[in-house]
């Protein structure tokens, strides 16, 4: 970055920490605040923030597993699919956080130091 | 620790909430290697769990300020994938009606993912809760965890080989939260159309790709939901 207003590494890490810490404690205080003065949640609110972490979370997740960079198939080859898929399997049939993490880090270790060493 | 203790409406929190440090332990060791691996020093990594204090979007602003994307971009990101807080706010917003602004100003630093859903469920089963105790029993625990897991982090993590790939661990975080998100045939839509988009947007400048897929999935989920009605 250049210009007048680049910040240098400590900086501009300091000002993105306390601007998202005042923005994320807003959207904590919020209805917490808010309520006493209105009755009830607008649904025009509601609705759309139902999806915010089915869509928040899949754009986190899917582009550390697969890249369209340099292609689709040299990502199948990847161990770091190989591990997600299967980690993605024991979330869905366990729901356990540990358990995810476990069996995916073990997966990506058997897969990059075993299988394709 | 005698029984009567442990009756206490603040130790039921601390005691319903320590299964779930199986994952927060993990998950908080990992912020504090992806600071490391940011680049960050351990003041710099602790005040922003102790100022942030929300496991997903600290990660996603470390991924971003390692790769040196532009401070509005690293904001924008950590901020949409905070709304959510809105939404457990608003929820459990009822339950502290009754208390000072002050102690409900003081409720709210402590909201997590998993304070919300603890209380919750609990104040609904169990009406003779004082709503506050339970609650800070529950979010103080995870927050004392969530500190010290982000130092043990930073500490340990500056030894460990680059080649255990350990930051993988970050997305492993998200998929586990992903996995249960999506509950029914809307919310699948809005997961699926914001990953999508966001595998095809990662080459976008400023490294966009992240807030694309959120807005994509969020907007996609909506026109499903209104397709099935």
């Amino acid at each position: 970055m250049t210009g007048a207003f680049a910040l240098g590494g400590s900086a501009r890490v300091w000002v993105a920490i306390v601007v998202i810490g005042i923005a994320t404690y807003g959207f904590r205080l919020s209805f917490i605040h808010l309520f006493g003065r209105i009755d009830e949640v607008p649904e025009s609110v509601k609705r759309p923030l139902r999806f915010v972490p089915p869509a928040v979370l899949a754009a986190l997740v899917l582009p550390d597993l697969v890249t369209i960079r340099p292609s689709v198939v040299a990502t199948l080859a990847d161990e770091r699919l190989i591990a997600g898929v299967i980690a993605g399997a024991v979330a869905w049939r366990t729901e356990n956080v540990f358990a995810t993490i476990s069996v995916g880090m073990v997966t990506l270790w058997l897969f990059r130091f075993v299988v394709f060493a | 620790m005698d029984g009567t203790l442990f009756d206490d409406d603040l130790w039921a929190g601390v005691r319903d909430v320590s299964p779930l440090m199986l994952g927060i332990v993990p998950f908080a060791l990992v912020a504090g290697i992806a600071a490391v691996d940011a680049g960050l020093t351990l003041a710099e990594a602790v005040g922003m769990s102790v100022i942030v204090f929300a496991g997903a979007s600290q990660l996603a602003a470390l991924d971003l300020l390692g790769a040196n994307a532009p401070l509005a971009v690293v904001i924008g990101t950590a901020a949409v994938i905070n709304l959510r807080m809105v939404m457990y706010s608003a929820s459990i917003a009822p339950h502290f009606s009754r208390y000072a602004r002050e102690t409900r100003a003081a409720l709210a630093y402590f909201l997590t993912d998993q304070a919300y859903a603890l209380s919750v469920a609990e104040f609904a089963r169990n009406e003779g809760r004082t709503r506050w105790r339970y609650y800070l029993g529950a979010a103080a625990s995870l927050w004392v965890v969530w500190q010290i897991g982000t130092v043990v982090g930073v500490v340990v993590g500056a030894g460990v080989p680059d080649a255990w790939g350990l930051t993988f661990a970050v997305p492993l975080v998200f998929l586990a939260l992903l996995v249960p998100a999506m509950k029914d045939r809307p919310t699948t839509v809005a997961g699926v159309a914001g990953g999508a988009i966001a595998v095809v947007a990662a080459g976008l400048p400023l490294n966009l790709g992240l807030l694309a897929g959120a807005i994509v999935g969020i907007l996609t989920g909506l026109i499903a939901e209104a397709i099935d009605r």
